[in-house]
This record gives structure tokens, C-alpha cells and sequence, in this order.
């Protein structure tokens, strides 16, 4: 092994002080990284296309939570999940006891009439004797704490609502651009 | 209890479950000043990790104590900025 390779090697390789300045460069560089992403505020995006009472929990928990964390939240309600922030249906959102294998009762049963109604009474009883947030509590405690929740324009004209029929502070007039801008700018996405 | 701090305000979210201990304590900690104290008593048992977590993933706040005695959880939450 010649040892001339191994000086042309040394030669080449920078300086310690020119190393030394450029970990100085990068160093400088991180820091300014870092204290322009801590201005950043951190986002949520959720998109809830559910309207079953089982369903309309995650995404408002989730919401309400992230927004305690400093999260600036949307929650974009499209399909079944547009009754989650219907006034009225939102207080009356049901369990179906067809197809749920954690339901205790065999299909069979389940689609008897009247089981739907039993299987949320069942549910709703629950909620009540554990002291869980009502989907009304949880929708009014997001909204104080800034969560936007949104109505997708498109599925309230299919599905026949009316603006008024939303809780206040609900935005309407919003479609698959505002969610997929939202969505695009989050740290976290969700589709419920 | 320790006495390494003096509580300025008692939050009571007993009774109350996943997620209202920790969104209910991040409103009672925005109406505090800086220096501030926040007592939290809370009857679920997952407040125990979610106020934990909370409190060390948001900034201005900082988790003093967690306590567990007859079936009540304490948190003691101080307001850094």
C-alpha cells in the first residue's frame, strides 16, 4: 500500500477550523429552523363522514382535546356525519345493532324492528350513568375552545338541510377544497 | 400535600370523564395568570396519564404533582407563561 494515496487524502479533507465553521453554519441554521416552526401553530384536520351516536364520539373528543393541546382544529362534516352538528338529529343520533359483532345481540334479532331504538336506549343509559359528555356538550365545549367545525355545502343541499338547521358558529358554505387546503396544511389528518 | 406551592384556584371536574378533566382544565388555565396554580380533582382514573400528557405537550403550562387518594385524583398544574 503506497502511503502517497493516503496524503492526497489528507490533503483534500478540510481544515478543522473550516469544519469547525461550517457546524457553526449548520448549528445557526437549526436553531433558526426550530424557532420558526415553534411559531407555527400546530393543526388538525378531521373529516367525519359517520352519523351513528358511536360514531360521532371520536372525532368531537378528539377535536376538543387537541384544541386543550394549543391545536388549531377543523372538523369537516360531510355525508351522515353532517348530522352530528344538526341541531336537532344531533340529540337523537342512533346505535345500529345490525352488523356490530359488539352488539349482544345475534343479527338475526337485530333487525327486528324496534331493536335500533333498544340497542341506543341501552347505549344512551350508559353514557348517562358514566358521566360521558353528551354529543351537545362535546359540539358546545369544541366551539368555546375555537374548533371550526364545518358543514359540507354539497351534502346539505342532497340531504335536504337548511343552514339555520346547525348549531351557531357552524360554518357552512364549504366543499372538498377547504377540507383537502386544511388537510394539506395539518400536522395531523384524520377521516372518521 | 406539598408545600413547595400555594394553589391559587381548585378546579372540580369529579364525576366528569375522558375528555372533559383535560379540556376543562386548559379553560381554567387560560383565565390564570403567569405563576399561577391550578389545583384539578377529578374522579377518572385516566386523568392520572391524560393530564400528563397534556401538560407535557403544551406550552405555558407545567405539571407540578399528581396525587391519588380516596378515589380523587389531584393535579396541580402551574401557568409558566
Amino acid at each position: 500500500m503506497s502511503t502517497d494515496t493516503q496524503d492526497a487524502a489528507v490533503d483534500d479533507a478540510p481544515s478543522r477550523a473550516e469544519l469547525a465553521t461550517r457546524v457553526e453554519q449548520l448549528e445557526e441554521q437549526l436553531a433558526e429552523a426550530r424557532t420558526e416552526s415553534e411559531d407555527d401553530t400546530q393543526k388538525m384536520s378531521i373529516i367525519a363522514t359517520k352519523g351513528t351516536l358511536d360514531m360521532a364520539y371520536p372525532p368531537l373528543i378528539l377535536a376538543s382535546t387537541a384544541a386543550a393541546f394549543g391545536y388549531e382544529v377543523t372538523v369537516f362534516h360531510t355525508f351522515w356525519g353532517l348530522d352530528i352538528l344538526h341541531e336537532e338529529r344531533s340529540k337523537h343520533l342512533k346505535l345500529s345493532s345490525v352488523g356490530n359483532p359488539n352488539m349482544p345481540i345475534p343479527n338475526a334479532l337485530a333487525a327486528l324492528p324496534g331493536m335500533d331504538r333498544m340497542t341506543t336506549k341501552m347505549m344512551a343509559k350508559r353514557i348517562d350513568d358514566n358521566d360521558t359528555a353528551t354529543i351537545e356538550e362535546l359540539i358546545e365545549t369544541s366551539l368555546d375552545m375555537g374548533v371550526e367545525f364545518q358543514a359540507c355545502q354539497m351534502t346539505i343541499e342532497l340531504m335536504d338541510y337548511d343552514e339555520d338547521d346547525f348549531y351557531d358558529g357552524v360554518t357552512t358554505g364549504v366543499g372538498a377544497a377547504t377540507a383537502i387546503q386544511d388537510m394539506a396544511e395539518a400536522d395531523i389528518q384524520l377521516l372518521v | 400535600m406539598s408545600a413547595e406551592f400555594d394553589i391559587t384556584e381548585t378546579l372540580d371536574v369529579k364525576g366528569a370523564s375522558c375528555p372533559m378533566p383535560v379540556v376543562k382544565t386548559k379553560a381554567a388555565v387560560d383565565d390564570l395568570d403567569a405563576g399561577a396554580v391550578l389545583e384539578v380533582l377529578a374522579t377518572d382514573s385516566g386523568s392520572m396519564s391524560d393530564i400528563d400528557g397534556w401538560a407535557a405537550g403544551t406550552s405555558g403550562v407545567e405539571l407540578l404533582e399528581q396525587a391519588e387518594g380516596d378515589g380523587v385524583y389531584k393535579h396541580y398544574v402551574r401557568v409558566t407563561e
